[in-house]
């Protein structure tokens, strides 16, 4: 009886391991292997020997280093920002009662678009062609300013775009994260505050805050993993040769060297995306640590 | 007017304005969320060279032509990158659904040796990035020959820890009492799996489905990994590919018929499901 049993369950799981063994944790063995054999060839499947080459080359490589530097002002753009903002929508949503759902609807839409294609909106409310300056020129013209080509233009133009884009796709997820942790904050709180005669900003400096640190600390963290990996979101604005447009991300790296019109060096990616999950850990456990002192359990 | 009352209406004044001023900032809010769309829909129905003639973009359409949905579908294979991504979100999305509910089952329902060290480990994999595996399974589906095949564009995206940890936790949450009966009356395991704790679990099974469906509509990487023809390719890259080759570079109210044909089913899902969706995406889905 016993022994049937373990049988059975392990023949449950069977598929989920084949899955996860074969698809995940095998990669993520053999990926290591391949981020320290020099040399591989990707049609023979041969290397010289193993060794610290793949990384160096990486760590020297401009386009790696402007990957690195586009990636790491997006994170620190996007996420305080995002965050921030998401927080006074939130905090907007809760205060009011009439059209609240149909707020939290529209807000949430972005979330189930297609990122390839809405950024393709993007691309020409912000484009300047021959045609037309674009929307959002036409209203920089409008408050007196000139006209930006912010598709194939200026380095700042381009930064801009792409972090107002990110922020655009990752705010619905953290308002509805921050919605439902400031409804589920305790009234009497308030009202013994109130009654203590407590202005609101110290109510939210004194109470709110506390109460949904935990939730401000779980998107701040998921926020940087998320931006860390950020690839989709600039192929729609730029199209897909991002070390041309000088926009490329690590993860972009990444899969240009594992394919495409630079592809074919599994080692280089693998190097890289090796960098890229330490990046992101160091990081990850920096904010647990932060966190450890700052938020309220 | 005494002065308790002049404070209260001073108060209530205040009130008011605060409201006020919620109300308009969150309205501008929608109008930055619902612009993108209302300018896909609009330069959608906007003929090729009224679109062109307008230096100032009209924010209406002066003879709205249904052209660019016609071209949509017949100067590029439109058509052909819908059929395959229905094809690859509802295959993908019923084997996960099946590997997903036996691996629950195993872990919420039965006993076995090694149950805990053996979800211990599925939980850790969680932490593992896409990116990382990515490059080994772009090897692996390459030198088995599956590159611009089904199976090659699915097999890989069919595991979700994350869903096999939800669903566990609901699972768990079906009184034992409720197995023990089924068991004295002799029913299996894999009958009680199906007629009992699936209907009970229904709301997140259904909130599994819907999450996978949109994660299969967007998903782009991998796909364009796999796939360098144009017959397996699914929306994502269909939109990328018609962007750089199709309909001429500048024919942006075609290109804009296409970006609402392809944004369209996911919306529907989304105004329909809305309730669920948030549920469902506010107790852990993540993007991407």
């Amino acid at each position: 009886m016993k022994k049937s049993n373990n049988l059975k369950a392990w023949l449950y799981l069977l598929p989920a391991i084949a899955f996860l063994g074969f698809f995940m944790v095998y990669p993520l063995i053999d990926v290591i292997i391949y981020s320290f054999e020099e040399g591989y060839n990707s049609a023979s499947q041969t290397f010289f020997g193993y060794g610290g080459y793949n990384f160096s080359y990486v760590l020297h490589d401009t386009y790696f280093l402007q990957a690195v530097k586009n990636t790491f002002i997006l994170v620190l753009v996007t996420v305080p920002l995002s965050t921030g903002i998401a927080l006074l929508i939130s905090l907007g949503l809760n205060s009011i009662k009439k059209l609240k759902n149909f707020f939290q609807t529209v807000f949430f839409l972005p979330y189930v678009t297609n990122t390839l294609a809405v950024g393709l909106v993007f691309m020409i409310l912000f484009k300047k062609t021959a045609y037309t300056d674009g929307m959002v020129n036409l209203l920089i013209n409008f408050f007196g300013g000139p006209s930006v080509d912010f598709i194939e233009g200026p380095y700042w133009a381009k930064m801009f775009v792409m972090c107002f884009y990110t922020i655009w796709i990752v705010l619905p997820f953290k308002i509805l994260i921050l919605t439902s942790a400031l409804a589920s904050v305790n009234e009497n709180y308030y009202k013994a505050a109130k009654v203590d005669g407590a202005s609101s900003f110290t109510i939210f400096r004194k109470i709110t805050l506390p109460m949904i640190s935990p939730m401000i600390f779980y998107l701040v963290i998921t926020g940087f993993i998320g931006a860390f990996k950020a690839y989709s979101d600039e192929v729609a604005l730029f199209g897909t040769d991002l070390n041309a447009a000088g926009m490329n991300t690590i993860v972009g790296y990444v899969y240009d060297m594992l394919y495409g019109t630079g592809g074919g060096y599994p080692s280089y990616a693998s190097a890289a995306a090796l960098i890229l999950f330490a990046i992101v850990m160091t990081i990850t456990v920096i904010n647990l640590l932060v966190s450890r002192k700052n938020v309220h359990y | 007017m005494t002065d308790y009352e002049l404070i209260e209406k001073k108060a209530s004044k205040r009130k008011k304005i605060v409201k006020a001023v919620t109300y308009i900032l969150l309205s501008v809010w929608g109008v930055m969320v619902l612009f993108p769309f209302y300018w896909m829909i609009l330069s959608s129905i906007k003929s090729y060279s009224s679109y062109n003639a307008e230096y100032v973009p009209k924010f209406y359409a002066t003879s709205p032509t249904i052209q660019n949905y016609v071209d949509a579908f017949t100067a590029v294979p439109l058509a052909g990158y819908f059929t395959n991504t229905i094809i690859f979100t509802v295959i993908t999305t019923a084997v996960m659904l099946v590997v997903t509910v036996l691996a629950a089952f195993a872990f919420s329902r039965l006993e076995f040796r090694g149950k805990n060290l053996a979800f211990t480990a599925f939980l850790s994999l969680m932490m593992i990035p896409n990116e990382l595996v990515i490059i080994t399974n772009f090897q692996t589906i390459t030198n088995l020959g599956m590159r611009n095949t089904f199976a090659g564009l699915i097999l890989p995206s069919i595991t979700s820890v994350f869903y096999i940890y939800l669903l566990k936790e609901n699972f768990e949450s079906i009184p034992d009492e409720l197995y023990k009966a089924a068991k004295v009356d002799g029913t299996s395991d894999l009958k009680y799996l199906l007629k009992v704790m699936v209907p009970i679990c229904r709301p997140t099974i259904i909130t599994i489905v819907i999450l996978k469906v949109i994660e299969c509509w967007n998903s782009y990487v991998w796909p364009r990994l796999i796939t360098d023809d144009a017959n397996y390719f699914l929306v994502s890259n269909g939109i990328q590919e018609i962007r750089e080759n199709g309909f001429g570079r500048e024919n942006i109210p075609a290109m804009m018929a296409a970006v609402v044909v392809i944004s369209v089913p996911l919306i529907i899902i989304f105004l329909i499901f809305h309730k669920k969706i948030m549920a469902g995406v506010s107790r852990g889905g993540t993007k991407g």
